[in-house]
């Protein structure tokens, strides 16, 4: 994992103080509202429905046991003792109180954390697979770059004022997609070329929101070292050009729509070709001091523990399902990836208090090298466990809440805030995830389903990433009441596309019996090898829509 | 007269007058006696009468392109370049264009709506006279630009990016 050298120590502390003065003049009334927002948003302050809320960043989503501790004394110290972990592999406080977000920030500077960019227009968190490293079929390890564009983005000062957000996610898996790449304002593909060389494809334009669209190829290949040039150029050719008399028509998607793909990449190239050989040219020895720091962990020799794993699991049924779908395989013999799911019905998804921070640091520390990756889902993931000690961790996980095994099944919900915390939202999303993991409690029913995704927003902002669930869930507010549309199809993945809206929206308490009718088509209808989404992209939205207004 | 704030962030005085864009049919109201700054456009659709006057400049606003300057910028004693808002980023990239890729040496102002939060960006993107809106606190300039001792990346300040450093 990336470690700070002096130089990072010293950008970090200069913000801390740099923030302090500002939130000290803007309590002094030397700055007005709208001039101190840009200020908190980028180093993650919102002001929110009860009360502010901070965004930290964690950096493609890796966190240290000692960071994790930390955060666990923040949320003690200055909150009410929990926090939550965001679709942007981000943590967010709920509670703090304005006037002590400089120390918090100070606290978080100590042990390598910060909340820089986490909101704001301008460059956000970089975002990648959680499984990085420890896969077998990756094209290489993709945090070094996310790093190398954590470097270079932050503090920016020609994009720090951009028309909107931008989002940069990188998927270094040849066969899954992970980081959701395409709905990303620049999404990264790793590749090689003809000649084996490494490189980026580069998609642009990608994004939910209001406009969600699929972000179209703008360069099939890119040179590795020639990353943050091309970068440069997409960036100054959207600060210049992207509209900022309309903030609906803000992001960058809209501007890849106007000039077209073909017309947006030539701009690009045009541009990049005055900044393609500058210093900022990446060089082969800059990447490997980046790698230089996501090695691989001390792997013990060790063989796959087949044996012991298949008689462990004939004895019990639970670990038997755990591992089935909660683990995956790991690209070193004798090793697994463990996702801890932050999923138990009646907790808000994503939610976690401090003794659970401190318990997954703990178990950071004793089963996967003192390391965790927050994902995108909302859940945890120990990248690096033996396999002959996954029955003592999931031992140990099951009383702590961490062991439901619905990793991507339909109750692995990801979910908003809503209207229960955030000032944007149009209605609650948690009391819908709720309702909807209560109604499919039977895990055997759940695994007989498969894999679904089903993503709740509480607005527009889509934060809970519904236009990309195979089932999504929109809140809306109809004349003051709480009203939920929900569209079918959506996918992140390598097959990504946008979910089509089924019909009129429903009241909350109807949602459980919806969501039953849908998947009761999908029983009907499919065959036997077909997911949610295949059945769905055979069959259409038709069957569907007579069995949910019938 | 406006202070005008130095990347070193001490003040001083001068008497550059920001020439509006007349309405439609009316012709620029330069001031006989202090040195003006117009639209970049006029002073090119001027050019035989305004080139070689060390006491006429131009502005642009954050939509303008400062393309159309390629090759005589440095023929200019100052370019303006004006931030309507503070918080339309524009300006940067047109500072940097003409610092960067026109070569452009001489006063490069911000003006408009420049805030003190603002005026570490602007240095770094080759602004090296800030024009504070009125109603801030030009004592409090100095401070907001030395926030940092250095950047992660390469812009018009220096060209060599922390990774080069770094391996150096």
């Amino acid at each position: 994992m990336y470690v700070y050298d002096e130089h990072d120590r010293q950008m970090a502390a200069e913000r801390v103080a740099q923030f302090r003065d500002q939130t000290e003049r803007a309590l002094a009334g030397e700055l007005a509202e709208d001039e101190f927002l840009p200020l908190r948003l980028q180093n993650g302050l919102y002001v929110q429905r009860l009360a502010p809320m901070l965004r930290i960043c964690v950096p493609y989503g890796m966190m240290r046991s000692d960071q994790l501790r930390r955060l666990a004394r923040i949320t003690r110290d200055y909150d009410k003792g929990y926090a939550h972990f965001t679709t942007r592999q981000n943590v967010q406080l709920n509670w703090p109180a304005l006037e002590d977000v400089p120390d918090i920030l100070a606290e978080l500077a100590e042990v390598e954390m910060h909340a820089n960019q986490t909101s704001g227009n301008c460059i956000r968190n970089t975002t990648t697979d959680q499984f990085s490293g420890a896969q077998s079929d990756e094209i290489a390890d993709p945090r070094p770059y996310c790093e190398v564009i954590r470097q270079w983005s932050t503090f920016h000062p020609e994009f720090a004022f951009l028309p909107r957000k931008f989002k940069v996610a990188v998927n270094a898996s040849e066969h899954t997609d992970r980081a959701a790449i395409q709905v990303h304002d620049i999404g990264l593909q790793m590749v090689r070329n003809d000649a084996g060389e490494l490189g980026f494809r580069v998609h642009v334009g990608g994004g939910l929101g209001r406009t969600p669209m699929v972000g179209p190829v703008i360069r099939d290949f890119l040179p590795e070292l020639d990353l943050l040039t091309y970068l440069e150029a997409v960036l100054r050719v959207y600060n210049r050009y992207g509209r900022r008399d309309n903030k609906f028509k803000a992001r960058i998607k809209i501007l890849v729509k106007a000039l077209t793909p073909e017309g947006f990449a030539e701009k690009v190239e045009a541009e990049w070709q005055h900044l393609k050989d500058s210093p900022s040219r990446l060089t082969p020895e800059a990447v490997q001091r980046i790698q230089a720091y996501f090695t691989e962990p001390d792997y013990a020799a060790v063989d796959n523990a087949t044996d012991l794993l298949a008689s462990q699991r004939f004895e019990n049924r639970g670990f038997d399902q755990w591992l089935t779908h909660n683990v995956d395989t790991h690209k070193k013999p004798g090793y697994a990836i463990v996702t801890l799911t932050m999923k138990k019905t009646g907790t808000p998804p994503g939610d976690v208090s401090d003794k659970q921070l401190e318990q997954i640091a703990d178990l950071a520390d004793e089963f996967s090298f003192g390391e965790v990756r927050v994902t995108h889902q909302q859940n945890v993931v120990l990248a690096d466990v033996r396999q002959d000690r996954l029955l003592e961790l999931w031992q140990a996980i099951t009383p702590m809440g961490f062991g439901t095994a619905n990793l991507n099944t339909l109750t692995d919900v990801i979910c908003c805030p809503g209207g229960d915390y955030c000032a944007l939202a149009n209605a609650k999303s948690i009391p819908v995830a709720e309702a909807i993991q209560r109604q499919f409690d039977d895990l055997d029913y759940l695994y007989d389903l498969g894999n679904i995704d089903l993503n709740i927003s509480g607005c527009m902002n889509a934060c809970g990433h519904h236009h990309v669930g195979n089932i999504g869930v929109l809140g809306v507010d109809k004349k003051g009441q709480e009203f939920y549309q929900i569209s079918l199809g959506g996918s992140s993945h390598h097959d990504a596309s946008i979910g089509k809206i089924l019909g009129p929206s429903f009241a909350r308490d109807e949602m459980p019996q919806v969501i039953s009718k849908i998947i009761d088509v999908y029983v009907d209808k499919r065959t036997e090898e077909e997911t949610f989404l295949d059945t769905y992209r055979r069959v259409g939205i038709d069957p569907f829509k007579e069995r949910v207004y019938a | 007269m406006p202070n005008v704030i130095s990347p070193d962030g001490s003040i001083r005085q001068d008497n550059w007058v920001v020439v509006p864009r007349p309405a439609e049919g009316e012709s620029l109201d330069i001031p006989a006696d202090q040195p003006a700054l117009i639209p970049a456009d006029l002073w090119l659709a001027g050019y035989e009468h305004f080139t070689g006057r060390q006491d006429v400049g131009v502005w642009f606003d954050s939509h303008d392109e400062p393309e159309i300057l390629d090759g005589r910028v440095n023929e200019l004693p100052v370019i303006a370049v004006n931030f309507p808002k503070f918080s339309d980023g524009r300006g940067y990239s047109i500072g940097r264009l003409l610092r960067e890729r026109f070569g452009y040496v001489n006063e490069l102002r911000a003006i408009g709506d420049v805030l003190l939060d603002q005026l570490q960006f602007m240095k770094r993107c080759g602004f090296d006279a800030y024009v504070l809106r009125a109603d801030k606190d030009v004592s409090k300039a100095q401070k907001c630009l030395n926030f940092f001792s250095q950047g992660y990346q390469a812009a018009t300040d220096t060209d060599i990016p922390l990774f080069r450093r770094r391996a150096s």
